[in-house]
């Protein structure tokens, strides 16, 4: 049981975190508002996530611009596509515990 | 005699272990035992709501889920008008002879058109109303990357059809049609509602069939365009939109 848990990675535990390395994983990128529409937060609450996820070098950011108006993407990186693997393959485990 | 009592002692001393303090030690710590399996229960039921919410980000973030079921019925019965007075354009030039051959063709190709841009007319206000009511943007990556995998073998078609047209082969335009719109739906059902691949896989089927029972496309090209389309929109709707 307890190295079950010690394979869920903690900076997935928030429901945020975790919609933006799903969205990320299954595309080449994505950017700041598709994120903001499929997750459904605040601009405040969703930067903050995803600079918590950039720091843990889980998320690479490229600004740009489209006209005047920024346009931030975001692409997932190496490490954190092995993390989010790591934290599914956990939570699968945990549920097939459960019967 | 002593070593025998010894050894009683400690058979007694065995016994009261194994079967008192070892229950008692559990009744007295139960309540952690509880806090822990409901602490796991509780860890399961997070770990299944994750995956769930997981699937549904990557589903919604590459599948455009707006396209309406009655798009669909309202292209099949578009396209069935349209075989309709294809039928009497074709009465007018078999029985009455008060066209020619070129211009019952003529008359095929700009009955096509119409039944297409109204067919793609319908489409597109269904599927707004339903993204309007679903509060979904109907214009994102999604959408674009729909439209593009169906434009894809839509315009290797369309150049199929053109060239059949120059040579004259009139009997592949049916064929030609229904397959490469089949393939055009099977290669964007990735990026759409799934099931509509099966859509794809009968109207490939019809246009193969097709190939080897020359002189009957209207019939294929109702039955793929129009049938299959209102079958197909019913159903969806069945699945996902009635209330």
């Amino acid at each position: 049981m307890s190295n079950l848990i010690e394979n869920l990675n903690k900076t997935f535990d928030n429901r945020i975190r975790l919609g933006i390395m799903s969205a990320l994983i299954v595309n080449e990128e994505v950017n700041f508002n598709t994120l903001k529409e499929l997750i459904k937060v605040t601009d405040g609450n969703l930067a903050s996530h995803l600079k918590a996820l950039e720091d843990m070098q889980y998320i690479k950011v490229k600004k740009g611009f489209i006209g005047r108006k920024t346009n931030t993407n975001y692409t997932v990186t190496k490490l954190g596509q092995k993390a989010f693997t790591t934290h599914i393959n956990a939570l699968e485990k945990m549920i097939k515990n459960m019967k | 005699m002593a070593s025998d009592n010894y050894f009683r002692i400690n058979l007694l001393a065995y016994f009261f272990k194994n079967y008192f303090i070892i229950p008692i030690a559990i009744i007295k710590n139960i309540h952690l035992l509880c806090i822990s399996k409901h602490f796991f229960m509780n860890m399961e039921n997070q770990s299944l709501q994750d995956i769930r919410d997981i699937k549904n980000i990557m589903e919604r973030s590459t599948r455009f889920i707006s396209l309406s079921g009655w798009s669909g019925v309202a292209a099949g019965i578009c396209a069935l008008a349209g075989s309709w007075i294809a039928t009497k354009s074709i009465a007018k030039y078999v029985h009455e002879k008060s066209i020619t051959y070129e211009e019952l063709i003529v008359r095929f190709l700009v009955i096509a058109g119409c039944v297409f841009v109204a067919a793609f007319i319908f489409a597109f206000i269904f599927t707004y109303l339903r993204s309007k009511k679903n509060n979904v943007p109907m214009w994102g990556i999604t959408t674009y990357r729909m439209l593009i995998n169906l434009a894809i073998p839509l315009i290797a078609g369309g150049f199929f059809v053109i060239r059949i047209l120059q040579m004259e082969h009139y009997f592949l335009i049916a064929p030609v049609c229904l397959s490469f719109y089949g393939l055009a739906l099977i290669n964007a059902s990735k990026y759409t509602l799934g099931e509509i691949k099966y859509l794809g896989y009968c109207e490939l089927i019809l246009g193969i069939a097709n190939l080897w029972i020359p002189g009957y496309g209207l019939i294929f090209w109702a039955a793929g365009f129009g049938l299959l389309h209102i079958i197909y929109g019913v159903i969806m709707w069945w699945k996902y939109e009635r209330v």
